[in-house]
């Protein structure tokens, strides 16, 4: 009789397995693997102010203007989405030289202006485009320089390319067009 | 000896289930480690349109979320269908924003601040109107970190 309680004195751990596929259920069924990833942005300081008045050579200024019928003007030239990135590569590291292009990648500045009726969808499309015109750049500054990819050097590194090329975008305060009454 | 001698029947022994807990319970602690219950309603319609220059949002306790969209059909009645923004499980105006980034200031600690970013939640649909306003009330809060939330495309040619 005392060998057969001393048996069963032990927890029963049978049902843990039933247990614990019961919480992982209500784990797996409640979980939202949350893919937080977008657009890093850089606001500048408010102040209030009116900004001073920069002289600034109009060679170095790529001037996006983005319309409430969401159309594209550069530099007082309509253009495709899909050619932004390529041109304001171009325009930064004027490969050729030319005269109504940045002096330097550093002298670069980029201006965007929108609209107030402008879809957002658009807006971030071009913001998009125009920092991926600067990763472009950043990486194939890493390659001819280091002989590798951006993401494989020390951080001093990476920082040195990138004040290499800065990136400079420049919002200007939307014009009340096509507000969405 | 023959104490550990055992018992030899002629079933085979079916395979020991001793080692089943111990696998479910690794699998629910990933998968409590990965829950992060969404704590807030949305009350907006929220589509974040596609961007291929991702930056990941590391650290979830530095990040205060406003979404900005139409209402959802359960709201529709009572708020229209005009693009409303909403701050944790309400929804507000610019004005108060100044207060939502301060009371999400005190859950951070002192030397953690200046990482705090905010991430905007907006739907596709939306016109920079109003975008442009929660970006200026921002500026004014000092709140200069901002990330567009957006799903992932590869870049273009």
């Amino acid at each position: 009789m005392a060998k057969k309680n001393r048996m069963s004195n032990e927890i029963n751990a049978g049902s843990m397995a039933d247990i614990a596929f019961l919480l992982l259920i209500f784990f797996l069924v409640t979980t939202t693997i949350a893919e937080d990833k977008g657009v890093l942005v850089k606001l500048p300081p408010w102040s209030d102010e009116p900004p001073p008045e920069m002289k600034l050579n109009t060679r170095n200024v790529y001037s996006v203007l983005v319309n409430a019928q969401n159309q594209l003007l550069v530099r007082g030239v309509p253009m495709n989405i899909e050619e932004l990135k390529n041109n304001t590569k171009i325009f930064i590291s004027n490969p050729n030289k030319q005269e109504d292009m940045s002096e330097s990648p550093t002298k670069a500045i980029i201006s965007i202006k929108n609209d107030r009726g402008t879809k957002y969808k658009t807006y971030l499309e071009v913001y998009n485009e125009l920092k991926a015109a600067y990763n472009e750049l950043w990486e194939e500054a890493a390659m001819a320089k280091h002989g590798k990819n951006l993401d494989e050097l020390t951080n001093d590194q990476q920082k040195e390319i990138r004040n290499g090329i800065p990136l400079v975008i420049s919002e200007a305060e939307p014009t009340k067009f096509g507000e969405e009454k | 000896m023959s104490k550990f001698k055992k018992k030899q029947g002629n079933t085979t022994p079916g395979i020991s289930t001793a080692s089943l807990p111990d696998i479910v319970f690794m699998l629910l602690f990933f998968f409590m480690v990965v829950t992060k219950m969404r704590d807030t309603e949305l009350m907006v319609k929220v589509n974040t349109p596609q961007a291929s220059e991702l930056t990941k949002l590391e650290q979830k306790t530095l990040v205060n979320f406003v979404f900005i969209g139409r209402p959802t059909d359960k709201y529709k009645m009572t708020r229209g269908t005009k693009p409303q923004i909403q701050l944790g499980d309400k929804f507000s105006t610019t004005d108060d924003i100044p207060i939502f980034l301060a009371k999400h200031k005190t859950s951070v600690g002192e030397s953690q601040r200046e990482k705090i970013i905010t991430s905007l939640k907006i739907d596709n649909d939306v016109t920079m109107g109003i975008v442009g306003d929660v970006k200026t009330a921002l500026r004014k809060a000092g709140q200069l970190k901002l990330n567009y939330s957006a799903k992932k495309r590869e870049r273009t040619k």
